[in-house]
C-alpha cells in the first residue's frame, strides 16, 4: 500500500555534481551554437546544455534511450524544459560534440535554443482527450517538419514560441503565444435528453453557460439552448455528456497571434486571432502549415532585430499585418465577448 | 497484432526530420496490446475527424481524490485494450531534472502496469503515464510511491506546482525558485491530493521576468522574480560588449521600456537612471556579463492567470509588488491561505479566482483578505467615479 502525501522526489538528487556546486552562483551564459548553451560559475566551472527535441508523447523504449545518451555522454544527468525538450546537461565540453552526433544518428534533432522556433507545447487531441476539436501531436509534426529550419537555426528576428490547444478548453494556455493554432468548435452542442435527465445536475448545468443560452426544460426534465447566445466553449459538455460539443462536418483549427509571456521590453500580451477558421485535414494539414509559415516568414521578412512577432505587429499596426500577411481581414476577427470595447480603435489614426 | 493493422494517415507522420510520436506508438505498441489498439483508435479519429473517448469517468486510487483521469472509448467492441484507458499525472521534480536511474524506474513500472506511453511532460508538469486499467491504478501508485514518486493534481484541486530552472543554472533567478515549488508541493499535499475547491488553483514559479514557465499566463497564483534596488553594471564588461561590435545605444537603451539607460558611446560607459528602471530584464538578456539584477531579491506576486474558458482569458495581476521569498516561504503561505479561504466562501462552481475577482471587484478581494491597495497593481486608475462607498470612508471624511 502506497504512502500518502510523500510529495515529489526531492529534486537536489537529480542535478549533477556541477550544478550542486555551483548552485545559485552562475555568472553568465552564452549560445556556443544552436542547441548548445553554455552556463559559466562564478568558479570558473563550465556547465553546457544540449538542447533536443522531443514529439513529447513518447514509449518508455524512447526515454530508455535518451537515459543511454545520459549514461554515455553526460554521467547520468539530464533535464526536460518547460516547452517539452529534453536537455542534456555536462561539464565536459568534449562531450558535446559526440553527443550531438549521437543525438542527430537517433533521430532526436538539437536546436530550438535562443532566436529559434522551440518546440511546439501542445495538448492531448484525438490520443485522449474527451473534447477535442482537431488533434494535437498530427498538426503539431506537420508544422514542426514544416518549419525544421528554424529550430536547427537561431538567426531569427527573435525567439518563436509556438503552441497548440485541440479545444477551447485550451488545456495548453495556447493564449499569450507568438503563434497559437487553436482546435475550434463552431455548432452548438447536440443534447441528449436521456443522458441529462439520468444524471445531470441541471442548475450547474445552466450556470456553466457563460452567456445564458442554457435554459432549464422543466417539463422535458432537461434543458433548452438559445442558439444564437451560443459561442460554442464547450463549458457545459465538461458539466454533462449529453451536450456533445464535437461536430465532425464544421469542427477545425483558427491561428491567433502575437502573444508573449515574457516581461522584457513590453509588456505580456495576448494572441490575438487573425485567421478565425482552417479545416480539419488530417493526417498533415497542409492548410494549417501553411497559414503558419506564412505568418512566420512575413515576420522574418519585414520585423526588425529583436522583435517578437507581437512586437512586430504592435509597431506596425494590426491592419498593416493583415496586408503584409495577405490574411483577409474578417468580420470575426472583431470581438464581441465581454473585454470587447478595449480592442475597438477609439483614436482618428491608423494606415491603409 | 500492430504489424497486422493498417494505419496509412498515421504513417504519413512518420515521415519528416522532426521526431514522430507514430513511430513512439509504434514502438509501444510491439510491447503492449493497449497502444496497439490505440494506433488503430487514432487511425479511426483521423478517418471520422472526431476524437472516441467518452465523457469522463471517476477512478482513482485509495486516499487521494484527483491524479487520476479516467478515460473510456466509445468503442471498446473494436478496441478491447482501450475500453479502460485512464492516465496517471505523477508529480514531477522540480525544475524537471533527473538521474537515468530514477527516469529508468519509471520506465519499468509503467512496463509492468500500463501501456508503455508517456508524456514528458504534460501542460501542467506532471509525468503522464498514458493509458492503463482500473486493476493496475492502485498496484502502479504503489510501486511508484515505493520508489519515491507521489500523484499530481487534477480536478477541483491545487495542481502540481511547477517552476524554471531556477538557482539551478541560471544566473538571473531572483529566488530559489525549485526549493519554493518544492517547499510549497510538500506544504500543500492535503489541497493537491484531495479536491475541496470550487475549481483547479496553479502555482507557478519564475526567478525572473522572463518567466520561462509562462507563470503569469497560466497560474492563478504567479511568483516572478525581481528585485527592489537598482541593477548593477560592470564598466569593463560593457567595454567588452561595445568592442565586440554591439551597438549598445540601438539594441539596449532604445528598446528599454522608461528609457532609463544612458549610453555613452566615447566612454563607452552604461548608466541607468534607478527610480525610472522598471526592471523587465531586456537590458540584462542583451549584456548578462555586464549587467545583473539588483541585490535586494524576492518576488512579484501576482493573481488571476488562466487561459480562456470561461469568461475569456486573463493574465495575472499584481496583488504584492515585492515580498522576499526564502524558507519557510510563511509569508507567502500565509497570504495564499487566506486567498483560497476565500475563493472558497465566493467562488461558484468552476470559477477561477481570477474570474472571481473580476466578478466582485478588486476592492472587495483587497480588503477581505487584507491586502493594502498600492499604485503599482494598476496601469491606469479607474476612468469613472463608480466607487462603492463603505460606512468607514464617510468616518474618515469627517
Amino acid at each position: 500500500m502506497a504512502k500518502l502525501d510523500i510529495g515529489p522526489p526531492d529534486y537536489r538528487k537529480n542535478l549533477p555534481p556541477v550544478i550542486t556546486k555551483n548552485y545559485g552562483q552562475w555568472k553568465y551564459h552564452d549560445y556556443v551554437k544552436p542547441g548548445v548553451l553554455r552556463h559559466v560559475a562564478k568558479s570558473g566551472d563550465v556547465l553546457y546544455s544540449i538542447r533536443a527535441g522531443s514529439p513529447r508523447l513518447v514509449s518508455i523504449d524512447f526515454i530508455r534511450d535518451i537515459c543511454d545518451l545520459a549514461d554515455t555522454y553526460c554521467n547520468g544527468y539530464l533535464r526536460f524544459t518547460s516547452r517539452h525538450n529534453i536537455e542534456f546537461l555536462t561539464d565536459d565540453a568534449s562531450m558535446v560534440e559526440p553527443l550531438i552526433e549521437a543525438c542527430e544518428a537517433k533521430g532526436l534533432p538539437i536546436g530550438g535554443t535562443g532566436a529559434s522556433l522551440s518546440n511546439i507545447v501542445h495538448t492531448q487531441g484525438w490520443v485522449h482527450c474527451h473534447t477535442p476539436a482537431t488533434d494535437a501531436s498530427g498538426i503539431v509534426k506537420a508544422v514542426m517538419d514544416d518549419l525544421f529550419e528554424y529550430f536547427k537555426t537561431d538567426d531569427l528576428p527573435a525567439r518563436l514560441r509556438v503552441a497548440m490547444a485541440c479545444c477551447l478548453n485550451m488545456c495548453g494556455a495556447v493564449h499569450c503565444s507568438d503563434i497559437a493554432i487553436l482546435g475550434v468548435h463552431r455548432t452548438v452542442p447536440v443534447i441528449d435528453h436521456d443522458i441529462i435527465r439520468k444524471g445531470t445536475e441541471i442548475p450547474t448545468l445552466v450556470a456553466s453557460c457563460p452567456t445564458g443560452a442554457i435554459r432549464p426544460d422543466p417539463k422535458n426534465k432537461s434543458v433548452v439552448i438559445k442558439d444564437e447566445n451560443c459561442m460554442y466553449c464547450g463549458n457545459c459538455y465538461t458539466m454533462s455528456p449529453g451536450m456533445q460539443i464535437m461536430d465532425p462536418e464544421n469542427d477545425g483549427i483558427a491561428i491567433l497571434v502575437g502573444g508573449k509571456v515574457s516581461n522584457a521590453r513590453t509588456v505580456p500580451m495576448f494572441s490575438r486571432l487573425v485567421i478565425p477558421f482552417l479545416p480539419n485535414n488530417p493526417p498533415r494539414w497542409p492548410e494549417t502549415v501553411e497559414a503558419v509559415r506564412n505568418i512566420v516568414e512575413t515576420w522574418v521578412r519585414h520585423a526588425r532585430k529583436g522583435e517578437r512577432v507581437g512586437e512586430w505587429i504592435e509597431r506596425i499596426g494590426w491592419e498593416r499585418f493583415f496586408t503584409l500577411a495577405n490574411i483577409p481581414f474578417s468580420d470575426k476577427c472583431i470581438d464581441d465577448y465581454i473585454f470587447s470595447r478595449e480592442t475597438f480603435r477609439t483614436s482618428a489614426t491608423f494606415k491603409y | 497484432m500492430a504489424e497486422d493493422r493498417k494505419t496509412p494517415q498515421l504513417d504519413e507522420l512518420e515521415k519528416g526530420p522532426w521526431p514522430s510520436f507514430v513511430k513512439e506508438m509504434k514502438r509501444a505498441a510491439e510491447k503492449n496490446p493497449a497502444a496497439g489498439d490505440l494506433l488503430g483508435l487514432m487511425e479511426r479519429s483521423y478517418e471520422d475527424k472526431t476524437g472516441h473517448w467518452k465523457h469522463g469517468g471517476i477512478v482513482g486510487v485509495r486516499g487521494y481524490g484527483g491524479g487520476v483521469i479516467g478515460r473510456y472509448t466509445d468503442l471498446p467492441e473494436e478496441y478491447p485494450h482501450l475500453k479502460e484507458f485512464h492516465t496517471m499525472r505523477v508529480n514531477q521534480p522540480s525544475g524537471w531534472f533527473y538521474t537515468t536511474d530514477s527516469l529508468r524506474e519509471i520506465c519499468d513500472i509503467w512496463e509492468k502496469h500500463g501501456s508503455g506511453l508517456t508524456n514528458f511532460h504534460g501542460s501542467t508538469g506532471d509525468i503522464i503515464l498514458l493509458g492503463m486499467k482500473t486493476e493496475e491504478l492502485q498496484p502502479t501508485f504503489d510501486e511508484l510511491s515505493e520508489a519515491g514518486y507521489d500523484l499530481g493534481g487534477s480536478g477541483s484541486d491545487l495542481r502540481s506546482p511547477s517552476c524554471c530552472v531556477g538557482p539551478a543554472r541560471c544566473e538571473y533567478a531572483c529566488y530559489d525558485t525549485l526549493d519554493m515549488c518544492y517547499d510549497l508541493t510538500n506544504e500543500f499535499q492535503d489541497e493537491l491530493h484531495r479536491p475541496m475547491w470550487p475549481y483547479k488553483f496553479k502555482i507557478k514559479m519564475s526567478g525572473c521576468a522572463n518567466d520561462c514557465v509562462a507563470a503569469i499566463a497560466r497560474a492563478d497564483c504567479s511568483v516572478i522574480g525581481t528585485w527592489r534596488d537598482t541593477i548593477s553594471i560592470d564598466q569593463e564588461e560593457v567595454k567588452k560588449y561595445a568592442e565586440s561590435g554591439m551597438n549598445i545605444q540601438r539594441v539596449v537603451c532604445d528598446k528599454c521600456p522608461p528609457r532609463a539607460l544612458e549610453y555613452d558611446a566615447e566612454k563607452q560607459e552604461l548608466t541607468v537612471i534607478p527610480e525610472d528602471c522598471t526592471r523587465c530584464m531586456h537590458c540584462i538578456n542583451m549584456m548578462p556579463k555586464a549587467i545583473q539584477p539588483g541585490k535586494e531579491k524576492g518576488a512579484t506576486i501576482l493573481l488571476g492567470g488562466k487561459s480562456t474558458i470561461v469568461k475569456s482569458a486573463f493574465m495575472s495581476w499584481v496583488i504584492v509588488p515585492f515580498m522576499k521569498m526564502e524558507p519557510p516561504y510563511d509569508e507567502f503561505k500565509d497570504l495564499i491561505r487566506r486567498i483560497w479561504d476565500w475563493w472558497d466562501e465566493n467562488g461558484k462552481t468552476r470559477e477561477r479566482l481570477g474570474e472571481l475577482v473580476y466578478r466582485v471587484g478588486m476592492t472587495r478581494f483587497l480588503k477581505e483578505v487584507g491586502l493594502p491597495a498600492v499604485p503599482q497593481m494598476v496601469f491606469r486608475p479607474r476612468a469613472n467615479p463608480y466607487v462603492f462607498w463603505q460606512p468607514e470612508d464617510f468616518e474618515a471624511h469627517k
